[in-house]
């Protein structure tokens, strides 16, 4: 099978997640799709690794999962945080950080 | 010894400056006590620097390093020679006489141990300024005066004419200040120390116009503290201090700190034509505008500042002359010192006897209610206009004969400036004591306390035979020789001609007054239709005015636009920046709205710049 098919599926993946984290307002979705984007450039890694034939991408892509993980961890917190003060996942709501 | 000279009205002025009302009730006794004591040492040390041979005369004493930076060494250390000793003398004979007067002159005002406190500052300024060994020191002494005589003058300071009056004297003293600031550093420049002795050892081998640069310099700062044309102004408005205090600026201290200069710095003046031509001529305006000044004013501690201007022009154009001028510019300071200190402490007892006023359209006929106050004005107004065998005489005529020695237009001047000192002398005396009483209402004349009136007979003996024991018994030219040296005067005119004229002059002079106000009455009010000539004396000649155009409005004008230029161009750049940097900030803090959704989007738009980049960089 063409390896590029899997750099096209991982580009296609990105810029779905990109897509639901630009438009979203429900947290979780937002979290979803920085998942979908996390593995999104997971499969990429993976097939650069394989089309040439080294390490590297295989490595990458383990320090991401890793981070991943530790990422869910701390931002479920802040959003079920978030949600029990103020009765709503929705992200637009919590702006009160700004000028 | 010298210290204690200066110490002791120093530690009065202290401890009644610093002490607080605790000092009221003793502290003008401290301060009599302490200039007194001042002047026993003085005498005392006199009386050693007579008994000793001439050459061991001089004395100094050396108290510490005051300033020491590499080649700039300033000694703290003081020098008495027999000129030095001459002024101490004065300044604390005269002083003391004025601080035993102030006591009943001042006894109702509230602040008189302030007063006293002063007056003890003044007297110890005035000595560190005469015994100090180098140019530095004599310049702390000269800026102490400065700041002694703006306290002084300014006493009265909940009256604005006399805190003006304080102000002016400060300023205008400024003006001469910068030019004895310039001397000292031309001198250090030019000679290294600024030790008289090594001022004076060095100035044969400078260069003639440094030494003539010099001698300008210092000439400046002669007519700032002794209020010489054209820094003539400040004496006139001085007035407004209390009488003593003028009787202590004009006659003891202050303005003679002026000739005290030149003929400590005799050694530039000597090298320099140019110099003492300017001295002379300076001395020669001022002793004519300051007569022309006294015709005319009817404060008669106006009129006698007029007259003191004019006194002193005549010491600072004696000591213009050189060798032959020196010795007779410091005798004429001395007999002037007594006489026109006992004209103004009788001055001051005609204003304590009339309710403080001091225009003398309200006087007349005095005499009869003031005895003591008359007579003793009368030996000073007989020593200041030069009749023998009173004080004045003696020092005025060697003065007029010197000068008619040096140039003839020079002697001229001086005696018309001794014809024009009888007219005005006898004005004030005939508007004073003689003629109808023109008193206010509810005035009534009456003689001062014993405490003012016998200062005032002192001082009058001296103008009487003040003149004769310095000249027969102090033999004052041989006096002053060592530390001055001394000329007969070549060319002039015998003595047996001039003084025959000089009298005449002054008989002349005194006559014409006599006939224009002592024969006829005086009005009360000063009349308005006057030649031109009166209206300019009235006004100072015009002196204020010509500072005001001269100096003070273009100065204001050019303040004004200093601001203007500091408002709108300094303040507009700097406030310009600041304000762009605000308003850019203020719009640009408006993308951080909150909204992560936008920041996302920051983050990919930039990710995607970055990675556009780095593809067209490959390419």
């Amino acid at each position: 099978m063409n390896p590029n098919n899997y750099l096209l599926l991982a580009a296609i993946l990105f810029t779905i997640g990109a897509y639901g984290v630009l438009v979203r307002r429900n947290a979780i979705i937002v979290f979803l799709s920085v998942e979908l984007m996390l593995n999104a450039a997971n499969l990429a890694f993976v097939a650069a690794a394989r089309n040439t034939g080294t390490l590297d991408g295989l490595v990458a892509a383990f320090f991401v999962m890793v981070v991943a993980a530790a990422e869910v961890v701390v931002g479920l917190a802040i959003i079920v945080t978030i949600f029990r003060t103020r009765r709503s996942a929705s992200i637009d709501e919590a702006s009160l950080m700004k000028y | 010894m010298i210290a204690a000279l200066i110490g002791l009205p120093l530690l009065g002025a202290v401890v009644l400056l610093l002490g607080g009302r605790r000092t009221n009730a003793w502290g003008h006794l401290l301060a009599v006590v302490m200039s007194a004591s001042s002047f026993f040492i003085a005498a005392m040390l006199f009386m050693q620097m007579v008994g000793k041979p001439e050459e061991e005369r001089e004395i100094g004493q050396f108290l510490f390093d005051w300033i020491a930076v590499g080649a700039f060494q300033i000694p703290f250390g003081f020098y008495l020679d027999q000129l030095a000793i001459v002024f101490v003398l004065l300044i604390t004979g005269v002083g003391t006489l004025i601080h035993i007067y102030s006591i009943g002159y001042m006894a109702h005002d509230p602040n008189r141990r302030q007063f006293f406190g002063y007056l003890n500052l003044f007297i110890a300024s005035m000595l560190l300024l005469v015994l100090a060994d180098n140019y530095f020191l004599l310049y702390l002494g000269w800026e102490s005066v400065g700041l002694a005589s703006y306290l002084l003058i300014s006493f009265y300071q909940q009256k604005p004419s006399a805190a003006a009056a304080g102000k002016k004297a400060f300023i205008v003293n400024r003006v001469g200040d910068v030019g004895l600031a310039l001397a000292i550093l031309l001198m250090f420049v030019t000679f290294g120390t600024l030790s008289f002795e090594g001022v004076a050892a060095g100035a044969g081998l400078a260069a003639p116009t440094t030494v003539t640069w010099i001698g300008l310099a210092l000439l400046l700062a002669a007519c700032g503290k002794s209020a010489q044309f054209p820094l003539q102004s400040w004496l006139l408005d001085a007035m407004e201090g209390p009488t003593p205090v003028s009787a202590l600026i004009h006659a003891a201290t202050m303005v003679t700190a002026g000739v005290y200069l030149i003929v400590r710095a005799h050694a530039i003046f000597d090298l320099s034509e140019t110099a003492r031509t300017a001295v002379v001529i300076v001395g020669a305006i001022t002793l004519l505008l300051g007569a022309f000044i006294g015709t005319a004013k009817d404060d008669i501690k106006k009129g006698l500042a007029g007259s003191t201007m004019s006194q002193i022009g005549y010491m600072i154009l004696a000591a213009g002359l050189g060798p032959v001028g020196y010795v007779f510019a410091i005798f004429h300071l001395l007999t002037h010192g007594m006489f026109k200190a006992g004209l103004f402490l009788g001055a001051g007892s005609v204003m304590h006897g009339m309710h403080d006023d001091v225009n003398m359209r309200h006087y007349g006929a005095l005499r009869t209610m003031m005895k003591v106050t008359y007579a003793t004005f009368a030996l000073g107004f007989l020593a200041i206009i030069g009749v023998p065998p009173f004080a004045g005489f003696w020092s005025k005529d060697e003065i007029i004969h010197a000068a008619f020695g040096q140039n003839l237009f020079i002697g001229l001047a001086t005696l018309l400036g001794a014809g024009v000192t009888a007219f005005y002398m006898t004005r004030m005396m005939a508007m004073t004591f003689f003629g109808e009483a023109r008193w206010e209402q509810d005035v009534k004349p009456h003689e001062s306390p014993a405490v003012m009136t016998i200062p005032m007979i002192v001082l009058a003996l001296g103008s009487a035979f003040g003149g004769m024991a310095m000249l027969f018994i102090g033999d004052i030219e041989h006096w002053l020789e060592p530390v001055t040296g001394f000329a007969y005067p070549q060319n002039s005119v015998s003595k047996a001609v001039l003084i025959p004229i000089t009298l005449a002059v002054i008989l002349g002079g005194a006559g014409y007054a006599w006939l224009c106000y002592g024969r006829r009455p005086i009005p009360v009010d000063a009349p308005t239709n006057v030649s031109l000539l009166t209206k300019a004396a009235r006004a100072d000649a015009y002196g204020d005015a010509i500072n005001e155009s001269l100096f003070m409005r273009p100065g204001q004008y050019l303040t004004r636009s200093l601001t203007w230029f500091d408002a709108k161009a300094i303040d507009g750049f700097v406030g310009g920046i600041a304000a762009a940097v605000g308003g850019l900030s203020a719009r640009s803090r408006r993308l951080q709205n909150g909204y992560v959704r936008s920041y996302a989007l920051t983050m990919f738009g930039g990710a995607t710049l970055i990675a556009l980049i780095l593809l067209l960089v490959r390419l």
